[in-house]
């Protein structure tokens, strides 16, 4: 194989700003994207187990669509046809004038998609505390939505930590996909640096590294907080 | 105190209680018992609106327990609820287990809250666990502490639903010490248990469910003395005999 190595050029301007660019948009895409996810993930989540059948089936609705429909598809429908589907002015403005449109969109499309799945881990949470405390605490006088604020969500929250840490890592990993409606994040900046420098080896190898750095990041700050919030002799906590 | 007149329940088109009619006066206590899948603890849940009826009337203190409008959470909060597995909150120190529905619920200070639950924890004799979960307990200090929470509220009468059923042999006594003081306290009180022995103690009536209906409900010394049916008999030899 004849292939010019070259580790420096990653640590080479402009090239070194390109990958530090990226791993900034990849930040932003993510953690803004957290922020919808875990909010409308647990409205969502909270409002399949209630006992209110419309509300359970809007809830159930939303999780079957956003969860069942490709993430890549779901950025397309977000970026190109969504705003033709809106009023006009409306939609005029979204394609001319909204500031950081490719990053709006990446942001409520892995925002949305990825709340869907929060919304399962906070149901099967809630579902695995099981009737019987729900019932010592309705027998106990309080009203539903302090059972739910008390002693439904403060214990299974608890349980999904786990689960939500691969959530978490996820959601870092999906917003790559933004780099199909243009927006520069780390693995975009890395695809620009190969086909400038044509070191697509260190290109990529510098995003892999970083990656996996984030992630195992993440998965330290999540162990801290199951340990933090571990319950004392429940359920398989130690 | 509490009224249960003509209660039928159904699981889709299964019945499981059928034309139930009885009552606890105040001061009193009423052991439920009978077979498992009788209906026994399906009955006592009705009591406080845990599980809905479709037919018939309960009332606790006038107030009517299967009536549409009715305030249940209001109701519950004058109600002990005791269960067969404790189901204490896990997250949270016996003392927070026992002080939250005073302060959420009642309203009551956090000094006040605190107070009452020192003095019910001092008379059931676990003072020493205030600040553990209740994961660090024994299933019978678990039922001792869910019998304090209950009782943190003031409550006007208390249900136990199999309250020793869950707990190793050797526990058993400790918790039916302490419903036995409160049942000689004035304490009205309505218990599904098999624990015969308490049944004798401190039963003022036994009521006997088979199969979804009340079959006897009867001063206690008369059903152990002679009981009327063949299947309060045939139970009776079952548990009694060994």
């Amino acid at each position: 194989m004849n292939y010019n190595w070259n580790w420096g050029v990653l640590f080479q301007e402009p090239y070194l700003g390109w990958l530090i660019m990226g791993v900034q948009w990849t930040f932003a895409v993510a953690l803004a994207a957290w922020v919808i996810a875990l909010s409308v993930g647990i409205l969502v989540g909270v409002g399949r187990t209630l006992p209110s059948r419309p509300i359970a089936f809007l809830c159930t609705a939303y999780v079957e669509i956003f969860r069942n429909v490709p993430l890549l598809l779901q950025l397309f429908l977000w970026y190109f046809v969504m705003p033709e589907l809106v009023p006009n002015d409306v939609g005029q403005w979204i394609k001319r004038d909204m500031p950081n449109p490719e990053y709006l969109t990446a942001v409520i499309a892995l925002g949305l998609y990825t709340a869907s799945r929060v919304a399962e881990q906070v149901r099967a949470g809630i579902e695995s505390v099981g009737s019987g405390l729900t019932n010592a605490a309705f027998a106990n006088g309080f009203s539903v939505t302090q059972t739910y604020r008390y002693v439904l969500l403060p214990i299974s929250f608890r349980l999904i930590v786990p689960p939500m840490t691969s959530e978490f890592l996820t959601i870092f990993k999906n917003s790559s996909l933004a780099l199909t409606i243009g927006l520069l994040e780390l693995t975009a900046q890395s695809q620009q640096i190969a086909e400038y420098t044509f070191n697509g080896f260190e290109a990529y190898t510098a995003a892999t590294v970083i990656y996996v750095c984030i992630a195992l990041m993440a998965t330290v700050v999540m162990q801290v907080v199951e340990r933090y919030t571990r319950i004392p002799g429940y359920m398989g906590s130690k | 105190m509490i009224k249960i007149e003509k209660l039928s329940k159904w699981y889709g088109d299964f019945q499981v209680l059928i034309d139930c009619t009885t009552q606890v006066n105040a001061a009193e206590v009423v052991v439920v018992c009978g077979p498992s899948g009788s209906g026994k603890s399906t009955l006592i849940k009705c009591v406080n609106g845990l599980e809905p009826a479709q037919e018939g009337r309960i009332t606790v203190e006038g107030m009517e327990v299967t009536g549409r409008g009715t305030d249940l959470t209001r109701l519950r909060a004058r109600i002990g609820m005791v269960f067969q597995h404790f189901e204490l909150y896990p997250h949270m120190t016996v003392r927070e287990n026992l002080c939250l529905a005073q302060q959420k619920v009642l309203g009551r200070s956090r000094d006040e809250a605190v107070a009452k639950t020192e003095a019910l924890l001092d008379r059931v004799g676990l003072s020493q666990h205030i600040d553990k979960h209740p994961g660090a307990l024994s299933g019978g200090q678990q039922q001792r502490v869910a019998i304090c929470r209950a009782l943190a509220m003031d409550p006007i009468a208390m249900l136990f639903d199999e309250p020793t059923s869950a707990l190793d042999p050797e526990m058993i006594n400790e918790v039916l010490d302490v419903m036995v003081e409160l049942a000689r306290d004035g304490m009205t009180m309505m218990v599904v248990t098999h624990e015969m022995g308490f049944a004798r103690k401190v039963a003022d009536r036994v009521v006997f469910m088979d199969a979804g209906a009340i079959v006897e409900d009867r001063p206690t010394e008369e059903f152990f003395g002679a009981p009327d049916t063949d299947r309060a008999k045939d139970f009776l030899s079952k548990i009694l005999n060994h």
